[in-house]
């Protein structure tokens, strides 16, 4: 199924206008074959733009895209077969029951996944013979996976997989992604949900303002971000004035310091020398590393702000 | 291609029916007007054996087809556009044929039981004597052009209607007016102004309406259309040309979302 060294995704300076607006201003990224990748960024960063180019709903107003090193629009046709597309919302038929919508979706594929597995493994068999309008939220989302997924796909596009469902769902929906991985299927996918990226995705592109702003493994981000706290626990009512004049600092509590901020080597070498040269007696240190989340609000904070308090 | 387009209209027909307020409004609409316009013009015509419930009900097989065939389509694609499942299907190895052959089968479904209403009301209720078998036959091709010829231009117009909101109130309109000037609702046609009746003419209802009374009413009826004669051939190569610019129009006007250009 892994076709040799053609990308699953390839974009290169793509833009896509609307109007006046300029939703993908100048994006390029690759996603390699049986990887995930997790795009992430605010309402309106360009995500969802980006994958409508990629799934061959429009044209990029400049720029090219490969899928699977196809074009998706000239190739629309051929290329289909080979995609599997969950869409946000809508598109399904309200007066339609869940099994009759997923074997609708079953019959146009040449040689579809077993419907009745994935009404079990997705947790839709209560709901088969219930009409879309009246399923929940998840199951409605839960129904829409199933629907990318049961023509087989060799790349799944999903845009905000999880939004809506409920905790077991969500874990359900993960696994599934994983498997998927595990087949050499390839995954590109949107998400505002840091803990599901940082799980899921072997590459991460954080997209802002319509343009890439970071891309790297959850790893690299991270790293790269270093310990933006560290906590000491000494002496209470120390002088503090000589260290705050080069670092962030506080008394939390008595005798508890923390220091903030991006901390370095030579930052945490020059703090614990300050405490040593106080006379301190430190009885403990903890640092915190920065999450993915953390990077990902620092990146995409565009205003002075706070965009998220999740933490 | 076949199972995939069948499998389409099978889920089509199924929302249709679920749908109950659709149900009643488009399809038994044709059958109510029937009975209003029948009952209220009763016994007219000089000429022998025929009722006016008669003629009512030959021609509202034209108005049937034409809700059928213009107003579904044309807002259900409107809708499907609409709320996205023509975006959804886009993303699926679902050719556009099969999408189209999809709901031709709800419009034909529709048009076959809206037909056989009709009729049945024109029989049980208004005595409208059955045809002859050579009848049937005109029957069959008048019915097969007509139903293509309107699905094709409900298939054009869903591409300007711009909301699927107010897709049944824009597309009633043409369809209202045609009904009027089409010799549908006021018959003989040659009431109308000359002018009128040749933009009448121009239009594919009046035609259909035309056809539908040479095959229920006796030939001596004939008198009373614009031409004094049935005009088989010309109702033909009308109704052909029609499915030649419906086509072209389906194609020029057909977008899969709200977004294309």
């Amino acid at each position: 199924m892994v076709g040799g060294d053609v990308a699953a995704v390839e974009v290169r300076d793509v833009v896509v206008r609307y109007g006046d607006t300029t939703a993908v201003d100048g994006v390029s990224l690759s996603a390699p074959r049986g990887r995930v990748l997790a795009l992430l960024g605010h309402n309106g960063a360009g995500k969802t733009s980006l994958l409508q180019v990629c799934e061959g709903f429009r044209k990029p107003d400049a720029g090219t895209v490969r899928i699977l090193g196809m074009d998706p629009v000239a190739e629309h046709d051929a290329l289909m077969p080979r995609l599997g597309i969950m869409l946000q919302s809508g598109g399904v038929y309200p007066w339609a029951a869940a099994g009759e919508i997923l074997r609708l979706f079953a019959s146009f594929a040449a040689n579809p996944l077993d419907t009745e597995m994935l009404i079990d493994r997705l947790g839709l068999r209560a709901v088969e013979k219930t009409r879309f309008r009246r399923l929940s939220g998840g199951e409605q989302q839960r129904l829409s996976l199933a629907v990318a997924l049961v023509g087989r796909p060799e790349l799944v596009f999903l845009d905000e997989p999880t939004a809506g469902m409920d905790t077991e769902a969500r874990h359900t929906t993960w696994q599934l992604i994983e498997e998927l991985r595990a087949d050499g299927v390839s995954v590109l996918l949107t998400t505002h949900l840091l803990d599901e990226a940082e799980r899921l995705a072997d590459d991460v592109v954080i997209m802002r303002s319509g343009q890439v702003a970071a891309t790297g493994t959850p790893a690299e981000l991270t790293a790269a971000a270093g310990i933006d706290l560290l906590e000491v626990r000494a002496d209470p009512g120390l002088d503090l004035t000589g260290l705050k004049a080069r670092h962030e600092v506080a008394e939390s509590s008595p005798g508890e310091y923390a220091i903030t901020g991006a901390l370095d080597t030579r930052a945490l070498a020059d703090v614990l020398g300050w405490f040593a040269g106080v006379d301190a007696h430190v009885t403990a240190l903890s640092s915190r590393r920065r999450t993915l989340e953390d990077v990902y609000l620092s990146l995409t904070r565009q205003t002075t702000t706070t965009v998220g308090a999740a933490k | 291609m076949t199972s995939m387009s069948l499998a389409r209209g099978h889920v089509e027909v199924l929302q249709f029916l679920r749908d109950r307020t659709s149900v009643v409004f488009t399809f038994l609409f044709p059958a109510l007007l029937l009975l209003l316009f029948g009952t209220i013009f009763g016994d007219s015509y000089d000429q022998a054996g025929v009722s006016a419930s008669q003629v009512y009900a030959s021609s509202m097989l034209a108005y049937g087809i034409l809700t059928t065939g213009f107003v579904t389509m044309g807002a259900g694609l409107a809708m499907d556009r609409e709320d996205g499942t023509l975006k959804r299907l886009r993303g699926t190895p679902l050719p556009l044929t099969s999408y189209l052959i999809g709901k031709l089968i709800l419009v034909l479904t529709m048009a076959v039981a809206e037909a056989a209403l009709l009729i049945l009301v024109g029989v049980v209720v208004f005595d409208m004597p059955l045809p002859d078998a050579s009848h049937w036959l005109t029957f069959a091709w008048l019915f097969g052009l007509s139903v293509i010829v309107c699905t094709l231009l409900g298939v054009a117009v869903s591409g300007i209607v711009k909301h699927a909101r107010s897709a049944g109130a824009i597309l009633n309109v043409p369809v209202v007016i045609l009904q009027f000037i089409s010799g549908v609702f006021i018959h003989p046609i040659t009431q109308l102004p000359t002018w009128l009746i040749t933009v009448a003419s121009l239009f594919p209802v009046k035609w259909m309406a035309q056809g539908f009374r040479y095959v229920f009413l006796p030939d001596s009826m004939k008198s009373l259309e614009a031409a004094g004669a049935w005009e088989l051939g010309r109702i033909a190569m009308v109704l052909g040309a029609w499915c030649v610019i419906g086509l072209v129009l389906c194609l020029a006007t057909f977008r899969w979302s709200e977004k294309d250009r």
